[in-house]
């Protein structure tokens, strides 16, 4: 089989998939192999911390919320903080964005992923979880269409079914997989 | 409903737009930020029926009405009142105390937007009881924006968010008091405004105008490159009175800047910095 090296690993959340994100997380072990970017929807203009609550008990790294134009390190895991959108410029440096919410979303996960398509291409993987909204199937369609891996969390297994539907809606060349079989994936990443 | 997606625009044709627009409109966007200047070109395109990057060029070109239009779909006017609430409680208790020294108080918001932020502040500063001896200069490129600005309006329908906003902040009067309701909006009562001036000036080429105790500029910089950042902070620490402070949005930082020894970041988890001496 032919070995592909990957530098992002993009995950796209909202309702229902925090168990997912930290089941993946946890599966990953430290160092890092990748740079992750995890995309959630969340309340704005509440003391939030997400970002805590998402490191705990992971072994060898911390999940943290950029700064604006904070250079997006390898084996290193990112969290888009609450009420901005997150951007990557070409040089992999953070471009946050205040605009409108996508998809009543902000951050969105379509802007993210979108994002992520055009700056890694080939070298991203995105993973789109459990959610009650659209947002997200407009992105992995742009993943998979620059050549990268866009993967669906089985719907059969999301809590909410509408978010990953649509993305396998979108574009049949998204793969479907259950939570393990993602964290799965993820361990041979890059091995 | 936009659908997004779709690569519109490449860098050359953006590099292209930038050039027409600066030649033309004399607005120089040549150090904002690429990735999301391209979105919101693209963006401008979706929502005028260009289809090309070149129909947008024509359209530049050819109709000045258009390029108003375009001005304002291409900065980002999104703002919100007591966003944040943690860094309005700092002002609140840490730093409106120490403005409170200073017999005439002068504070500037620079990308003021439509004004949200700075009526904020003139309700922080009237529960202080410093608002009658503060000068607010708010400014901003985009000129529709400061023209909503001066009218004092917030749409109505926002201010169950911004009344909770309000609360977290620390705010413990009844913030219906501040405002009157009229249709769909909130007009935000005089008295609170008219220690305000709103006035254009550019970022990325006006001079310093005053001296300031206080500097918010909260979302702006993230529309810009590195270099115009720090044209940009230069700017504020040469604006600033000995032992200013100034104030970004909650993901901004300093530290990727030339001047970052000029300042302490004396509140770091709401983006507070004063200068120093
Ligand atoms: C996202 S809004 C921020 C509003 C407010 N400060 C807040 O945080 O809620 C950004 C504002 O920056 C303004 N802006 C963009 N470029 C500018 C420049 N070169 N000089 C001054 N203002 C600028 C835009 O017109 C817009 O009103």
């Amino acid at each position: 089989m032919k070995k592909r090296s990957f530098e992002v690993v993009a995950i796209g959340g909202s309702a229902g998939s925090m168990p997912v994100v930290r089941e993946l997380l946890e599966s990953m072990p430290g160092p890092l192999r990748f740079t992750v970017i995890i995309i959630l929807h969340r309340l704005k203009n509440v003391h939030s911390e997400m970002a805590r609550l998402l490191s705990v008990g992971l072994k060898g790294f911390r999940v943290r919320e950029p700064d604006d134009k904070e250079p997006l390190k390898e084996r290193s895991a990112y969290l888009v903080p609450q009420n901005y959108h997150l951007l990557i410029e070409a040089d992999k440096t953070v471009c946050l964005d205040y605009s409108e919410p996508v998809h009543h979303s902000r951050p969105s996960i379509d802007v993210t992923f979108e994002s992520v398509a055009r700056v890694y291409a080939g070298r991203a993987v995105a993973i789109l979880l459990s959610g009650a909204s659209r947002d997200g199937a407009d992105g992995l369609f742009a993943v998979i269409a620059n050549g990268g891996v866009g993967i669906v969390q089985d719907p059969a297994t999301a809590e909410y079914q509408t978010m990953p539907q649509a993305a396998i809606t979108r574009t049949d060349r998204a793969l479907v997989m259950k939570p393990g079989e993602i964290a799965a994936y993820l361990q041979t990443l890059n091995g | 409903m936009i659908s997004e997606g779709k690569e519109q625009i490449t860098m050359e044709e953006l590099e292209e737009i930038v050039l027409l627009i600066r030649g033309q409109y004399g607005y120089d966007f040549g150090d904002y930020a690429r990735a999301s200047l391209q979105r919101r070109l693209v963006r401008c395109m979706q929502q005028s029926g260009c289809r090309t990057p070149y129909e947008l060029k024509y359209q530049l070109t050819n109709d000045k009405r258009f390029f108003a239009w375009f001005l304002e779909a291409l900065t980002v006017n999104v703002t919100e009142m007591f966003r944040d609430p943690a860094f309005y409680r700092e002002l609140r208790n840490n730093v409106l105390p120490k403005l409170a020294s200073y017999p005439i108080i002068k504070i500037w918001h620079a990308g003021c937007a439509t004004g949200e932020e700075v009526f904020s502040m003139a309700i922080l500063l009237h529960e202080a009881g410093l608002l009658e001896r503060t000068r607010l200069y708010a400014t901003d490129l985009n000129p529709a924006n400061l023209d909503r600005a001066r009218q004092g309006i917030v749409p109505l329908q926002q201010m169950k968010d911004y009344t909770f906003n309000y609360i977290q902040s620390g705010g413990g009067n009844d913030f219906s008091s501040y405002y009157t309701a009229r249709y769909e909006n909130a007009i935000i009562h005089k008295e609170y405004r008219k220690n305000i001036v709103f006035a254009m000036h550019n970022l990325a080429a006006d001079q310093v105008f005053n001296e300031f105790q206080l500097i918010c500029c909260r979302n702006v910089l993230i529309y810009f490159n590195r270099d115009l950042q720090n044209r940009a902070v230069t700017l504020f620490r040469d604006s600033l009175a000995p032992l200013g402070y100034l104030a970004l949005g909650m993901k901004e930082s300093l530290l990727f800047t030339d001047v970052r020894d000029h300042f302490e970041a004396v509140h770091p988890a709401v983006r507070i910095y004063r200068s120093k001496m």
